[in-house]
């Protein structure tokens, strides 16, 4: 990852990593060329495939170890679908853990060095989280109609608050998506970012490239936390919007 | 990494603010998330579920036989201790039985033995009185004649049967 020109000088581009190139030549990015994000989704798609697919594979009473890995990941997301949404919230369980095995997936794949991590790409992350609220918005409305506004009435507190604070909740409810996507994307982005910059370091200093190294070291460890972690968060939080869409009332 | 293009493109500063590459991501994006959608509904999930179902039910299963088995158990236990209680009770009516029937025995044969010992010692009794009657009576006898024989040897011709009798009676009692 350390690059330098010459070793003459800072010449870091940390951002770099996250540009959009087409993979089979040209400049030109349309809308269905083959690019490096084509490639490192569909390995995502291939590492879930791989991890769930294989893993289920001989559907054993005393599972292997592959299996086990797969039966966690589900009983991990199926129980956190249970316990935040309630039992109507089960039904939407595969569209929750296609959300989550992708992120997932793309996080720590994103962790190789000299990959590309296409979640740290806001473009990525608005449509995953745009999804989710126009989804939960609609699933609101159709199970309740307009009684899912009583989301934004807040029939615990005293009467003249509640049509400010129903303006607080209002804009909260749409400032969600926003905070859903940039969060994921942010955390991503720095991570690799930093790495990036202690690299350039690295690459600079000659002997003294010790200290950014052993940084570099803790940082990876961070960011495998980080990768696991926001998967988590971005699915845990679907889940709490979805809870609010099937029980609006307060 | 560090291509001409990427130099050009990079200079703004965030390539996530290129809004070029947007069309493109969004439609690699719904494609992976359509085909992760497919492939875990159709494949992966129903056989994670399946599997983690099927253990559910092996486990459930498995209680539950070792719950009847159990069950079982106790219940031939009962049988047991309920088979070795009346085969006790059986025994001690059994002995008790033999008891009686013995001391019946017993009873009856000590009261033949007794009756028989009476009977004996009734007729011993009878022979004595017998034997002591007819001392008594040959004693009488002796001492008529000896106090005959001595009368007329003081008194020649002067006994009286009559009053020596009574006489010597009246001495014997005396």
């Amino acid at each position: 990852m350390a690059e330098s020109d010459g070793g003459s000088g800072l010449n870091i581009h940390p951002m770099d990593q996250f540009v959009v190139k087409p993979l089979f030549g040209g400049d030109v990015v349309h809308w269905y060329t083959i690019t490096n994000v084509t490639l490192w989704m569909a390995l995502t798609v291939a590492a879930v495939s791989a991890v769930l697919v294989l893993g289920s594979r001989k559907r054993a009473l005393v599972p292997s170890y592959s299996q086990s890995v797969a039966e966690l990941l589900y009983g991990f997301v199926h129980k956190m679908v249970q316990d935040v949404a309630g039992k109507e919230g089960v039904k939407y369980f595969p569209y929750i853990m296609t959300l989550f095995t992708f992120i997932l997936g793309a996080n720590l794949l994103a962790l190789i060095p000299t990959s590309f991590s296409t979640t740290s790409h806001i473009a990525v992350t608005a449509v995953l989280a745009l999804a989710v609220f126009i989804t939960v918005t609609a699933i609101g409305f159709i199970k309740h109609g307009a009684g899912f506004l009583g989301l934004f009435w807040v029939s615990s507190a005293p009467l003249a608050l509640r049509p400010v604070l129903a303006v607080i909740e209002l804009i909260s409810y749409f400032v969600r998506p926003l905070s859903h996507s940039i969060r994921l994307a942010g955390n991503l982005m720095a991570g690799h970012a930093v790495l990036k910059v202690f690299a350039g370091f690295a690459g600079v200093l000659g002997v003294g490239a010790v200290v950014p190294i052993a940084a570099i070291a803790a940082i990876y460890g961070l960011e495998v936390l980080v990768a696991v972690i926001q998967a988590y968060v971005f699915t845990i939080l679907t889940c709490v919007y979805l809870n609010d869409a099937l029980h609006p009332s307060h | 990494m560090a291509e001409p293009t990427a130099g050009a493109e990079a200079a703004p500063g965030m390539p996530q603010l290129d809004f070029s590459t947007f069309p493109n991501q969004i439609f690699w994006l719904i494609v992976t998330l359509v085909v992760i959608y497919v492939v875990l509904t159709k494949i992966a999930l129903p056989r994670i579920g399946g599997a983690l179902e099927d253990r559910h039910d092996a486990i459930a299963n498995d209680l539950e036989q070792a719950a009847t088995l159990k069950r079982r158990a106790e219940e031939a236990e009962e049988a047991y201790n309920a088979a070795l209680a009346q085969a006790r009770a059986d025994a001690q009516k059994i002995a008790a039985d033999t008891k009686a029937e013995i001391q019946t025995e017993v009873d009856a044969a000590t009261a033949k033995a007794d009756a028989e010992i009476a009977a004996k010692a009734a007729e011993s009794e009878a022979r004595i009185n017998e034997i002591r009657a007819s001392a008594m009576e040959a004693v009488e006898q002796v001492a008529n004649e000896t106090a005959a024989a001595v009368v007329e040897a003081i008194l020649p011709g002067a006994v009286d049967d009559d009053a020596l009798k009574s006489a010597v009676t009246a001495a014997l009692k005396g």
